[in-house]
């Protein structure tokens, strides 16, 4: 092992760089390809996608009812099936059960429908803790549970992808799928917020 | 493998943080650099991401937690270029330091290494012609497996009893993939656990679901 903490460590942007070069010399990547991975991950593939799906379950029942029996199968017909999400199953948070998904091991996510994943997301302390005390870490994230909510923590820990079905918020209910996607957000989509009324 | 990536029930972390309005995807740009870099590298290598993800777990504690989650996927980039033969061990701290205007000798490339195992599709579903072994609404044990190399049975769930909530697709096992020793796609199942099971009975009240491969579950006798 050469990574890692010894004396002379170098920053790791000078690492990145190195290995950049170190590849583009013997010309194994292409640095265009990295701007258009970089690109993709940045401004294509992102909540935007999930939010479409919850919207279109929103203003249309019979998708709704199609995605919590089938989400693979419902996502694909929004195109939104492929690396890192290859089979979804989607769970419904209400006022009285909540949902909340976390990977323990690694940081697994559904890329195809929320992005990579944010910074709390990767946090060792999300990833330890709400396994063990979920009420306790969602209120410290700003989300307080009432007693009555029977909360499910899903442990993503192989290649199936855990989409939350936000609730829809009260105030909402003449608004059409497109002024429903600016309110739906990455965090409610894991379990670690609910949605506001606009 | 029993490691520091097996996160789930341990202390010392702290506080979880409250997510941030409009964070970036790749907060620095070296950051989108080694994400892309990482992918490229795993291709390059010929690695699936069950052997990728064990480079990560196999990182020391610095490496995996000292520069974040990119810093992680840099440095099992970097692992996994040196095992494949397509890195020196020291070329890319050699070329970082003359980066920043020091005069390093840079190693000679290496002789790659060719790898036998190649995966039979795409992706990590496939279809497994046996019965699955476990029932929806059984109640089923983990193994109590502690395994050196990669696995994705989390020691928080081994030796507790839950109940097959779903079967899901078959998959990829991730335990000889990662060591490309073959894809032995089993049956895999989401098991439910109750928070007391696992944690005691002073814990919270919630339950948990895990997906589990087949072999890492054990009937009740």
């Amino acid at each position: 092992m050469t990574t890692g903490g010894s004396a002379d460590r170098v920053p790791a942007s000078l690492r990145a760089e190195a290995l950049e070069q170190l590849l583009t010399e013997r010309g194994l990547v292409d640095p265009n390809v990295l701007d258009a991975i970089i690109t993709t991950y940045e401004t294509d593939v992102g909540p935007l996608n999930g939010a479409t799906v919850v919207a279109k379950a929103w203003t249309d029942p019979e998708y709704r009812r199609r995605l919590l029996d089938d989400g693979t199968a419902a996502i694909r017909e929004l195109g939104f099936i492929g690396l890192q999400t290859e089979h979804v199953v989607v769970v419904e948070n209400t006022a009285t059960s909540h949902h909340v998904v976390v990977c323990t091991l690694c940081s697994c996510y559904p890329w195809q429908l929320l992005g990579l994943p944010p910074s709390w997301y990767k946090d060792p302390a999300y990833r330890a803790r709400v396994v063990r005390e979920p009420r306790r870490v969602l209120s410290e994230m700003g989300l307080e549970l009432g007693d009555d909510v029977q909360i499910t923590v899903h442990d993503s820990s192989s290649e199936v992808r855990w989409l939350v079905l936000p609730e829809r918020p009260a105030g909402t209910d003449g608004l059409p799928a497109d002024r429903l996607v600016p309110l739906i957000t990455r965090d409610a989509m894991v379990g670690v917020a609910r949605i506001q009324a606009p | 493998m029993d490691g520091i990536a097996d996160m789930g029930g341990t202390g010392g972390w702290g506080q979880a943080h409250p997510p941030r309005v409009d964070e970036p995807t790749f907060p620095e740009p070296w950051d989108g650099r080694a994400f892309a870099l990482a992918l490229l590298s795993t291709r390059l290598a010929g690695w699936n991401v069950d052997a990728f993800r064990h480079a990560l777990e196999r990182l020391d504690r610095s490496a995996y937690l000292a520069d974040g989650y990119f810093g992680r996927w840099l440095n099992a980039a970097e692992l996994m270029l040196i095992e494949s033969g397509l890195l020196a061990p020291s070329a890319i701290q050699a070329r970082a330091r003359n980066l920043r205007g020091e005069h390093v000798q840079e190693p000679p490339a290496p002789e790659p290494v060719r790898l036998e195992d190649a995966p039979t599709a795409a992706g990590s579903l496939r279809t497994v012609d046996a019965a699955p072994a476990f029932a929806v609404g059984e109640r089923v044990r983990a193994r109590h497996i502690s395994s050196a190399g990669h696995t994705r049975l989390p020691r928080y769930v081994r030796g507790h009893t839950g109940v097959v909530e779903l079967i899901e697709p078959a998959s990829v096992l991730p335990d000889t993939n990662a060591h490309f020793r073959g894809e032995n796609p089993q049956h895999v199942y989401t098991v439910r656990f109750d928070s007391h099971e696992l944690w005691g009975a002073d814990a919270e009240s919630f339950a948990l679901t895990i997906e589990m491969f087949e072999s890492y579950l054990e009937k009740i006798a």
